[in-house]
Parts: structure tokens; C-alpha cells; sequence
């Protein structure tokens, strides 16, 4: 991380090289812990050199004596207010009175370090600053790429739904003009085409609403005691009908039971999201293998299956939203690229991880840990 | 039963989305033409030689976001007269327009035409009727 800029306006020279030397060798823990900051020190005498240093390098931090020659510090608070940034402003103050305070704190100052000070105050000073510099910082980074990322979700989305939107709109029409005369026989495979189509919408839809609901922590949660290897037998019941389609055998391993605290909503889609991946992007007459590992406090649900896998690059893109991996094999498989994600981020509701491996040709091997205490049936 | 027995003019018509290319083909056999299907670039430059077409109708955006502009110049190249339709969603998608209504566009997208998605089969086959005639 950059070292914050700490501006030192102050007319007393031994003010100025105090801070300076105070500040020099000062390491801060970022609020996460994860680095370390430091600072730069610069210093100007008067109200009117900081301004036009302020106007061409702004520091992160300005300590600023109250008392100048010439414009006051609480002059060049209010001549800052205009275009400060997101500059931080401490008060240094001899006459720490109320007044003062009150009037500096209008004008936009932060905090007050009261003459004299020590080294330890100062730093003291200066570490509740820089905190508060790097956090808000980080909140506005956040919020950015939340709004990026919220608009590149909204422009997917009208392009994903625009498509299918469009073919049945035109297969509509031609039955509506009764292109091919007044008989149903000769329109059945654009009816049958709509209808994967719109179911395809229909999927983008239910996930989509499935995983703005996860996101905002809108949907109901019913954390229950719950079998999950019951839950495991079921999904894969629902998947046989599509595998048995084509010729794609599927085995279970799981003990009898395993009983834990979780939402059985939450849980069946994480496993119908995987058996179904694991079915769709299979080759006909593949095998499809689920395995339920109990370990210590979590569970590992591995789902492998013996389909077209991925290349390595191909992996690293995969748990974007709206990513499906486009290539000849899975042109003609349907799906909203949401899957993956909302598994993620379900899996992630129970402090777990999801992780891939997978050989392009071979198959895939998706591997699900939840942290899923066993309970007492 | 004359319409049968006349040879019918060939029509290319190039697409990725099967959806459109089923009912384009439709709309265009109704018109008594005999159509011949690609659905990608490369595709389509594969058939070239074999299929001889009297008319394409090409879409934009394929396997690259230009496809339809690189295949334009190659039809043209493989035979100068050869009349080209782009029918394209590139304006809805990106807020793009192209048009080949002047001689400067024409100049440089080489189509003779550019038709926008969703295109009105009236429109369509207005277009073709006055590319085959002249």
C-alpha cells in the first residue's frame, strides 16, 4: 500500500520536524490487518503555502495548527471546504476550548490534538486518522465495483433474454400470417422450438430471481434439522429421468444418514445445480458419481461426472455470472449461466467452498464443502 | 407446376441462431427460392465453391462481433456481382446503425443491403425482389 501523505502546517519549525521525525519510522495495520501503512511527511509555514500545495499534491491527512501568521488554520479550513477530496483535516490547537472545536468541526475537521502534544499522542492521532482514511477508501471502492457489476448483470440480462425473446416472436408471426396455411401439422417444430426457448427464459428468470434473493439476504431462510443424505437421494432422483434420456448411469455413495442444521431449499439446489451440470455436459452414456464424505464440523459433496470437461482456461472463467462456456459441444445446451454462481454463493452462506477440476475430453469433478456440523437424530 | 419445373434461384443464408435461420428459410422458400444454410463464417466460405448462390442473406454478429462484415467482402471477392443482404440485431444490441444506402457506405460494407432485426418479411422480400432483378 501507498504511504499516506501527512501534511504539517505549522509556523513553528520544531512543530514541523517534530512531526516529521514522530512519523518517520510509523507503521500502521491496516483495519483488516492485512498491510501495513506508512507515511510521508511534508510540511509548509504558513495558511497560504499549504493552499497551493494542498492545490496541486492534497495530502491524505492535514495537521493544522489553528494559530497562523497571517490566515488563520480556520481561513484555510474554509477555504478547503470548496474542493478538500476526501482529505483529512486534525486541528492543533494551544487553547483546546470548546468554541474552537465547535467551529473547526463545522468547517469539516476531524479530530484535535491539543499543544503539547507527545510523539505518542500525535501517532495516537494520526493511527485513528489513517484508519479512517483506508476505510472509507475500501467503502468506496466497494460501492463502485458493486455498481459495475450490477450494470454489467443488467446488460447480460438484456442481451440473454433478448434472443430467445426474438425467435419466438418471429415463429409467432408466421403462424399468426399463417405462412404455411391454416393447419396446425405444418407449424409443430417452430411450436416445439418456442418452447425451448421460452423455457429457456423461463430458467433465466427462476435463477436470476433465485440469486438476487441470495444476494440481498432476502430470501426466508428455514434452518432445520435435516437429513442431507435424504436430500442427496432425492436430487438425484429428479436428475434420472434427463440421464436415463441419454443412456447416463448415475451412483450414489452416502452413509445411511446425516443429520445437521441447514435449509433444505438451500441444499437442494446446491445438489440439483451440480447432478444437473454433471448430466447436461455429460457425453450419452456417461456415468455420473456423487459422493457425500462426512469429515470433522463439514461435509464434502463430490459430484464427478465423464463429459466433455474443460480446458484450464475455460476453468478460471467459469464462476462469472452469465458464463457458459461457449464452444461446438455445448452449443446446443441449455442454460442460464447462473447455476455456478448461485451454487457459489449458497455454498459460501455455509462458510464453504466450491471447487472444479476437470481435463477437456475426460469430465469434470465439482467438490462442495459446507461446514455442516452433525447433529443428533 | 411451371415454378417447379424452372430452375429456382439459390439463396445462401448465414446465421449462428438456428431459431432465425428456420424461419428466414421459410419466409424465403415461400418466395420460391432454394435455400442452402451455414451457420458460421468459416462455414459458409466452405460451401462457397459448391453451392453457387444467386443471392446471401448474412448475419453480422457470429462467431466474432464482424463475421458478417469479413464474409461480405469474401462473397464479393468470390463474385463481384453477387447480391448480399446483412440482416443484423447489431443496433438493437449495441446502439450501432449501418447502412448501405449511400455510395460511401456501400463503398466500404460491401453488402447491398442492410436490414435490421427483427426484420418484416414484406421488407425482406422487397429487397430480394429488387437485388434478383437487377
Amino acid at each position: 500500500m501507498e504511504p499516506l501523505c501527512v501534511m504539517v502546517v505549522d509556523d513553528e519549525m520544531g512543530m514541523r520536524t517534530g512531526a516529521e521525525r514522530a512519523l518517520r519510522d510509523y507503521r500502521v495495520k491496516t483495519p483488516d490487518g492485512g498491510e501495513e501503512i506508512s507515511f510521508s511527511v511534508i510540511s509548509a509555514e504558513s495558511g497560504e503555502e499549504a493552499l497551493q500545495i494542498i492545490s496541486k499534491t492534497p495530502p491524505d491527512i492535514l495537521l493544522l495548527d489553528y494559530k497562523l501568521p497571517g490566515m488563520t488554520g480556520l481561513d484555510l479550513l474554509v477555504k478547503l471546504a470548496a474542493g478538500s477530496g476526501d482529505m483529512l483535516v486534525i486541528m492543533i490547537t494551544a487553547y483546546a476550548s470548546i468554541e474552537t472545536a465547535v467551529q473547526a468541526t463545522r468547517q469539516g475537521a476531524y479530530d484535535f490534538l491539543p499543544k503539547p502534544f507527545t510523539p505518542a499522542e500525535l501517532r495516537d492521532v494520526i493511527r485513528r486518522s489513517a484508519m479512517h482514511v483506508v476505510l472509507t477508501r475500501q467503502a468506496r471502492q466497494m460501492a463502485e465495483e458493486k455498481k459495475r457489476v450490477r450494470f454489467e448483470f443488467i446488460r447480460v440480462l438484456g442481451h440473454e433474454l433478448k434472443a430467445p425473446l426474438a425467435a419466438v416472436e418471429g415463429y409467432v408471426n408466421i403462424m399468426k400470417d399463417e405462412t404455411l396455411g391454416p393447419q396446425l401439422a405444418p407449424y409443430k417444430e417452430m411450436i416445439s422450438r418456442s418452447h425451448v426457448r421460452l423455457e429457456q427464459m423461463k430458467k433465466l428468470i427462476v435463477d436470476l430471481l433465485d440469486m438476487t434473493r441470495i444476494e440481498a439476504g432476502q430470501k426466508v431462510r428455514h434452518v432445520e434439522k435435516i437429513d442431507l443424505c435424504a436430500a442427496l437421494r432425492d436430487a438425484v432422483e429428479l436428475v434420472k429421468p434427463a440421464a436415463k434420456e441419454r443412456g447416463i448411469k448415475g451412483s450414489v455413495q452416502c452413509p445411511e444418514h446425516y443429520f445437521t442444521m441447514a435449509d433444505r431449499s438451500e441444499m437442494d439446489m446446491i445438489f440439483s445445480n451440480l447432478l444437473t451440470n454433471a448430466v447436461k455436459y455429460n457425453r450419452a452414456g456417461g456415468s455420473v458419481e456423487a459422493v457425500l464424505t462426512p469429515g470433522e464440523g463439514q461435509v464434502e459433496i463430490r459430484v464427478t461426472d465423464t463429459g466433455i470437461g474443460m480446458t484450464p482456461e475455460e476453468v478460471h472463467k467459469l464462476f462469472g455470472e452469465f458464463v457458459r462456456i461457449k464452444n461446438d459441444q455445448t452449443r446446443n445446451i441449455l442454460g442460464s449461466g447462473l447455476g455456478l454462481s448461485i451454487i457459489k454463493r449458497l455454498v459460501e452462506l455455509y462458510r464453504g467452498s466450491i471447487t472444479v477440476k476437470s481435463e477437456a475430453g475426460k469430465g469434470s469433478t465439482f467438490t462442495a464443502i459446507l461446514k455442516l456440523e452433525k447433529v443428533e437424530s | 407446376m411451371s415454378e417447379e419445373t424452372q430452375s429456382k434461384k439459390k439463396v445462401l443464408l448465414v446465421d449462428d441462431d438456428m431459431d432465425f435461420r428456420l424461419q428466414q428459410r421459410m419466409l424465403l422458400e415461400s418466395m420460391g427460392l432454394e435455400v442452402v444454410e451455414a451457420e458460421t463464417r468459416a462455414q459458409a466460405e466452405k460451401i462457397l465453391d459448391e453451392t453457387h448462390p444467386d443471392i446471401a442473406v448474412i448475419d453480422l454478429m457470429m462467431e466474432e462481433a464482424d463475421s458478417g462484415f469479413v464474409l461480405c467482402h469474401r462473397l464479393k471477392k468470390h463474385d463481384p456481382n453477387l447480391p448480399v443482404i446483412i440482416v443484423t440485431a447489431v443496433a438493437s444490441e449495441t446502439g450501432m446503425t449501418f447502412s448501405a444506402s449511400t455510395r460511401e457506405e456501400r463503398s466500404w460494407i460491401k453488402a447491398d443491403a442492410v436490414l435490421n432485426k427483427p426484420v418484416r418479411p414484406a421488407q425482406l422480400r422487397k429487397e430480394i425482389d429488387k437485388l434478383l432483378r437487377a
